[in-house]
């Protein structure tokens, strides 16, 4: 049996959460709402996070667009995600939920824009 | 002279919110006055996820919370003057506002909504000892830099404060390959968010090295690195336990002020605790027909509240222009009072005469409590509590005061909130 | 004067308010004068970083160049301000006396004042002196009051020398650091070595027929090129903490301590621009660049300054800093030639009151130099310079109108300075104009108020790169080496 201690990072309250893994059988206390459970479960399993940064734009109002991945992604991927959001242009007009990058480091998961940016 | 109903300082959320609720509430002669080029404010360089999930049940980044806001006053065909700086506000409600195509105007307001938000605490108010070399930035100043101009502010940095935006600008120089050494905070416990800890700190092995500061600061010219040493009980760093890291960046992210240098132009005097106006539960303050709202009255941890204090700020300016304002109607003044771990209130009085059916009461709590009530007196009777398993000073708590208890008192003089142990 | 074989009759070391000051001077006669200095603006090492007042000078020793120069000084400074467009007001100055048994050394201050010809002198009693300044302590038993005491802006002063300088022919060179200085006929060879022009550091050659040594703690070098006649300077570390605008009021005037049993005190005094300036301390140190601020200085700043005034809001403190002050072994100033290096003309050992005494000590090195060169008086000497407005000083119809005439004084930038985009393009644009982020903030302000620059760093950069066309990778605090950002992300 393996006990972890962490903070449910779902909204601002921040639950400490206490996770008790028991060979398949996982246990959540602490939590205040039913995400909390489902946030633990995954974060023991398989955590996941949304990551969010911003890409070059051409011939935009603005030198940058912010951009996020749709969805979250594997921890794991975070850094290989970050490469190709770094890598990536985008021409203006940029509209708020464009898709900036398809399928992102083979997560099968879209960078998208998360503000509109005109043309110069 | 011209006029407008509602003048609004300030475009970022809290006027923006409270420009929509306006208009909403009946009011059509809204003027927002907006210092930078865009509308949005902060939220514009807050390009982190984890806002609206109070107000939009779902988590967006900054800029997607602002454009929603932006959408609704765009769609209301709200006014709003960019590139402009408010110059004066009086106590009579002559705002003075200046930009480059109008020159030097001013206006009479119906009402005027104080939004203006706050600024970070620099260095200078922190009297660190050492040089003054460059790489030494704000962590706010350093997140405009990067995610509105694109540039990078260095390679290693050690970032001092855990306040929300010293944690996401952590994450932020990380995921752009710089390397963040360490994150010191002065207190025993961060002024953070704990989410923002677990994910912009743990998540990238980042240290959290708390009842730390930073005691010198070295390099001539470009920053070469800082001193952190560990600090006492009394926040007096204790000798012996200097640690150097060499760094090129150093981000300060140790508090926040509300920018109220209008609010003093017009005469309103500032609550100690909060350096934002004091107001009445309609978040009027001492000026008629001046409201505050947002960062300005006091800092929030959540854009969400922010939202729903401003939209509350928007509907009375409102109320007020259309001379619904119940104040004058008979009643009386109750103030609320800040004690035992409660550091301040917003609002700090109460009218009864034009109170709403419930009025939300907003603060923070001096330091880390476990497992404690707040409770609510009208004068010596306990009338309501609620238990916390954590309270720290890094997160607004808020309780809600009722019409109807408060009716059942009539003669109460005092509202006080306080925590307590038992 | 045969003169063609110099390259320059007059090279000045140094940028300071010193060189700026003779450098101006110099500039009403028919002289080629070259001043060079090694970093990127003038105002930039012990100018920058001092009290920042006019001493009435009743301080230095009767007789001495210090007391006549001072006095001199504090004297041509309303001319001086009126002409060149910078901030003075004569607030007048108290040295504040804690004991009667210091009572002796307050009348010692006041004869020393008289002789030293220093008007107005009054000692008044301590209940005089709180009336005046209702924030004195109750510890206050006597003091002298100086009603010629001034505030003054020393990057304006300095700026506005250099400008007047330049408008008059003087040419600037800026990261030029002089390395070697060797006889050279009758005259001088400098060798330099400048930062811009080559990274490798190549050096170049200056010949000049006449020198001048004005280059604050690093006089002694340059001095102990030419002479045998040794000279040390020390630099002495003082530590300052400038407190917010709203404590602007808490004095009026310019409160010094009188050195008594309690040691020498530090000074509190408004700012010509209306904060609040408490300092400085006094360490002689061995580092010429050590402009750091140390935790005890810092404190030493605080505990000494409630001593005199009272309730010191130090919360409202919005920036700490140290400057240097080029102490010499005889603390006196060193003006003129060294008897073996003629042609080689010092202003050396200039610590305080050296602000006060540059219009002075300018005149006076200009007319030997002139004197010596047998230069004549230029026919068209512009004595007058306009600073940059600001902005948001003026009246309202002024205001309006210079917006409607250029709409980029109606961009506000700094909002605590209240300093606008025009501003801050003028101070890049002008002769002489800012490189880097301090140079426009000695200029105009920007950065200086309570947010520190919090604000407005993004935007200046910009403007900054736009204007100048320095890529923003390149804009830099101060000197090369202090660029703001390392890349694009």
């Amino acid at each position: 049996m393996e006990v972890r201690e962490m903070i449910c990072i779902n909204c601002p309250m921040g639950c400490p959460l206490t996770v008790t893994m028991n060979g398949d059988r996982i246990t959540v206390t602490g939590n205040t709402c039913p995400r909390g459970a489902d946030y633990a479960k995954k974060e023991v399993l398989s955590p996941t996070r949304i990551v969010t940064s911003s890409v070059r734009v051409n011939g935009g109002t603005i030198a940058r667009v912010s951009v996020k991945t749709k969805t979250d992604i594997p921890k794991g991927k975070i850094f290989d995600v970050m490469k190709e959001i770094r890598a990536a242009r985008v021409d203006a007009p940029v509209k708020m939920g464009d898709v900036v990058i398809e399928d992102c480091a083979g997560t099968g998961v879209e960078v998208i824009a998360t503000k509109s940016v005109a043309r110069a | 002279m011209r006029h407008h109903d509602i003048v609004i300082v300030g475009g970022g959320p809290a006027g923006l919110a409270a420009a929509v609720a306006a208009k909403k509430a009946g009011i059509t002669d809204i003027l927002i006055l907006e210092r930078d080029n865009v509308l949005g404010g902060i939220l514009n360089q807050c390009i982190h996820n984890g806002f609206g999930l109070h107000t939009f049940k779902e988590e967006l980044t900054g800029p997607e919370y602002a454009a929603r806001y932006i959408a609704r006053v765009e769609e209301e065909q709200i006014p709003y003057c960019l590139n402009t700086i408010v110059a004066d506000i009086t106590r009579d409600r002559q705002v003075t506002y200046i930009n480059r195509e109008e020159g030097l105007v001013t206006i009479r307001a119906g009402a005027v909504i104080l939004a203006m938000g706050c600024r970070e605490r620099p260095r200078g108010a922190l009297n660190t000892p050492g040089y003054r070399p460059a790489g030494i930035y704000s962590a706010g100043t350093a997140q405009r830099l990067m995610n509105i101009e694109g540039y990078l502010v260095g390679k290693e940095a050690v970032i001092l404060g855990s306040g929300d935006i010293g944690l996401i600008m952590a994450r932020r120089m990380t995921l752009e390959g710089a390397k963040v050494k360490a994150v010191a905070e002065i207190m025993p416990y961060s002024g953070g968010l704990k989410r923002n800890i677990v994910q912009c700190l743990d998540d990238y092995g980042i240290p959290l090295k708390l009842s730390h500061t930073v005691v010198n600061i070295h390099g001539k010219d470009r920053l070469t690195g800082v001193t952190i040493a560990e600090v006492d009980a009394n926040r007096n760093p204790i000798p012996g336990t200097e640690e150097y890291y060499s760094c090129d960046t150093l981000l300060l992210s140790v508090g926040l002020i509300p920018e109220n240098e209008l609010s003093k132009g017009a005469g309103i005097s500032l609550n100690r605790v909060t350096s934002g106006p004091n107001v009445n539960d309609r978040l009027e303050t001492e000026a008629e027909g001046i409201y505050a709202c947002g960062n300005v009255l006091h800092v929030h941890d959540l854009v969400d509240f922010v939202s729903q204090e401003a939209a509350l700020a928007g509907q009375n300016a409102a109320e007020y222009v259309m001379g619904q304002n119940a104040a004058q109607a008979a009643g009386h003044t109750i103030p609320l009072v800040a004690a035992d771990g409660v550091r301040y209130t917003v609002p700090q009085f109460l009218e009864t005469a034009g109170m709403r059916d419930s009025v939300t009461v907003r603060f923070r709590v001096a330091d880390v409590y476990k497992d404690r009530y707040i409770s609510v007196y009208y004068d010596d009777k306990r009338i309501s509590r609620t238990k916390k398993k954590v309270l720290a000073p890094g997160e607004m708590e808020q309780v809600v005061l009722t019409k109807k208890s408060l009716t059942e008192y009539p003669q109460t003089e005092r509202i006080t909130i306080r925590t307590e142990v038992e | 004067m045969n003169s063609q074989r110099y390259e320059v009759d007059v090279a000045v070391i140094g940028g300071g308010v010193i060189g700026c000051a003779i450098a101006r001077e110099l500039s009403r006669y028919d002289l080629r004068v070259c001043l060079l200095e090694r970093t990127e603006d003038v105002c930039s090492g012990t100018s920058k970083a001092n009290s920042a007042i006019i001493h009435a000078g009743y301080d230095a020793a009767s007789g001495s160049l210090m007391a006549k120069m001072n006095v001199e000084g504090n004297r041509m400074m309303d001319r001086l301000a009126a002409d060149l467009d910078i901030p003075f007001r004569r607030n007048g100055s108290m040295v504040l006396c804690f004991s009667e048994e210091d009572m002796p050394g307050l009348q010692e201050l006041y004869v020393r004042g008289v002789t030293n010809g220093v008007p107005g002198l009054r000692i008044i009693s301590g209940d005089e002196a709180r009336q005046m300044e209702p924030n004195l302590t109750d510890a206050v038993a006597a003091a002298l009051y100086a009603p010629t005491g001034g505030i003054v802006c020393p990057f304006n002063m300095t700026v506005a020398l250099a400008e007047n300088a330049c408008e008059n022919g003087v040419e600037f060179r800026f990261l030029t650091e002089v390395t070697e200085i060797q006889k050279y006929g009758e005259g001088y060879e400098l060798t330099v070595r400048e930062a811009e022009v080559s990274e490798t550091g190549a050096d170049r050659t200056i010949t000049a027929r006449f020198v001048v040594n004005a280059a604050g703690v690093y006089a002694d070098r340059f001095h102990n090129m030419v002479s045998r006649r040794r000279i040390s300077i020390t630099p002495r570390r003082g530590t300052y903490c400038l407190l917010d605008r709203e404590a602007g009021g808490h004095v009026d005037r310019t409160i010094f301590q009188l050195p008594g049993k309690y040691g020498k005190g530090v000074l509190v005094t408004p700012t010509i621009h209306g904060n609040l300036l408490i300092g400085p301390t006094a360490a002689d140190i061995g580092d010429k660049e050590g402009t750091y601020t140390t935790a005890e200085e810092l404190a030493e700043v605080t505990a000494k300054s409630a001593r005199g005034v009272k309730d010191i809001p130090y919360r409202q403190v919005i920036t700490s800093f140290a400057g240097l002050r080029a102490h010499e072994a005889g603390h006196e100033f060193i003006l003129g030639e060294p008897e073996d290096a003629p042609g080689f003309f010092d202003a050396a050992g200039i610590e305080s009151p050296g602000l006060s005494s540059a219009p002075a000590i300018g005149v006076y090195l200009a007319q030997m130099i002139a004197r010596k060169a047998g230069a004549s008086m230029k026919e068209h000497f512009i004595a007058t310079r306009k600073g940059i407005p600001h902005v948001a000083a003026m009246d309202r119809e002024s205001r309006a109108a210079l917006i409607a005439k250029r709409p980029d004084y109606g961009t506000i930038v700094c909002r605590c300075e209240n300093v606008s985009e025009g501003e801050i393009a003028d101070s890049i644009r002008r002769p002489l104009g800012a490189r880097s982020l301090d140079g426009i903030k000695r200029r105009v302000r920007q950065g200086m108020g309570r947010c520190q620059a919090g604000f407005c760093t993004p935007r200046t950069m910009e403007i900054l790169s736009r204007e100048t066309g320095i890529p923003m990778e390149k804009i830099c605090k101060n000197q090369p080496g202090s660029e703001m950002i390392t890349g694009g992300v």
